[in-house]
């Protein structure tokens, strides 16, 4: 009996060297329990050393090894060979992102979103360690969560047709971990969060396209983070005309 | 870029309020006055109605009725233009948009007086 096998179109890219992205057809060996970036790796170890492309777990955690599969974008350590019989199975760099080669993009402007957020607990005065932990009851950790399980792979801006228009749009997971922070019970941080959100190209970008939370591999659900913070906005916007003198919170 | 910053809020807040009406209230008036009156299954005289939308109170929740989803419309339509690739018109896309649904007020207002 001959082996079964599957065939991979990937894309492979060399900005200056090559003039525009090619399509290299690759033909694996099929087996079940094999997940697209198996697929890779056996390309990579058993027939072109110079595939370049992204990954480390292995197991859905660390969020290096987004692609687009099928035009769809996906953890290629989650995606099953087996789901897409009998092939091919297209891999692509993920949409929206510049190519740094074959199948590598840039982060620079994602990790940049991030740190404009400030996803990190910020206390108005930080109180000394020796007076012990910030104490949260269960309840307080379920209204953030959700959110706080991204894992920063960026599927949810490669499905984002607004992030692909406009670029400077911060997009769904920045705004899920910004949000995040504010509804966690130890942050003291909304009002230095809120000028970064409330900016037209913030929250007010999104056109409820929902994609986000589609292709989301963790359940994040950014797309609800994006509405709620809307709600807000408009409602700290709301308080601010009817009561100018009153701070904001 | 500024004037956008400061007037999201304001036009989300009428697209969210025009949304609610549009889920919750419309359907209860397509249903009586779209197929219940017209239909036969329960008979309201014209007059009665009359009498009806000419009390203050109503006219003012019909206004809401009437205009509020107009801008539910404007938001959402103005969104669907961008994002099919219009976004060098955004300017003139969102005057349209909200212009159109400012006229609809305008006449409804206008409708409701008369009455
Ligand atoms: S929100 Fe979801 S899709 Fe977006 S980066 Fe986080 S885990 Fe990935
Ligand atoms: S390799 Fe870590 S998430 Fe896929």
């Amino acid at each position: 009996m001959t082996e079964e096998t599957m065939t991979l179109e990937v894309t492979r890219y060399r900005p200056g060297h090559d003039r525009e992205p090619r399509t290299q057809s690759f033909t694996v060996p099929y087996r079940t329990d094999w997940v697209v970036l198996d697929a890779l790796n056996h390309i990579k170890d058993r027939i072109d050393g110079t595939l370049s492309y992204r990954w480390s777990c292995r197991m859905g955690v660390c969020g290096s090894c987004g692609m687009m599969v099928n035009g769809v974008p996906k953890l290629t350590c989650a995606a099953f060979l087996r789901d897409y019989r009998p092939g091919p199975i297209r891999v692509e760099p993920l949409a929206n992102f510049p190519v740094i080669r074959d199948l590598v993009i840039a982060l620079d402007d994602f990790m940049e979103k991030l740190r404009r957020v400030k996803p990190w607990i910020i206390r108005a005065v930080e109180k000394p360690v020796s007076d012990g932990e910030y104490l949260q009851t269960p309840a307080q950790l379920d209204a953030y969560k959700q959110f706080s399980m991204c894992i920063n792979c960026m599927l949810c801006y490669a499905a984002c047709p607004v992030y692909g228009l406009e670029p400077a749009f911060l997009g769904p997971a920045a705004i899920a971990l910004a949000y995040r922070y504010n509804l966690d019970s130890r942050d003291e941080g909304y009002r230095l969060r809120e000028p970064v959100l409330s900016e037209a190209v913030g929250v007010w970008e999104c056109t409820f396209v929902g994609e986000c939370s589609v292709v989301c591999p963790k359940g994040v659900d950014p797309a609800a983070a994006i509405q709620r913070s809307k709600l807000a906005g408009a409602t700290d916007w709301l308080l601010s005309m009817i009561m100018p003198w009153a701070g904001r919170r | 870029m500024a004037t956008r910053k400061t007037s999201e809020p304001f036009w989300w807040l009428l697209f969210a309020a025009g949304g609610m009406v549009a889920a919750l209230l419309v359907p209860v008036h397509l249903l009586v006055h779209g197929l219940a009156v017209p239909l036969g299954w329960t008979s309201i005289s014209h007059a009665r109605m009359l009498a009806l939308a000419g009390h203050p109170l109503v006219k003012l929740y019909l206004f809401a009725l009437i205009a509020l989803p107009l801008y539910h419309w404007a938001h959402r339509f103005r969104f669907i233009l961008e994002d099919l690739g219009l976004r060098g018109l955004r300017t003139p896309i969102a005057i349209l948009c909200y212009g159109a649904a400012v006229l609809g007020t305008v006449a409804t207002l206008w409708v409701l007086w008369q009455i």
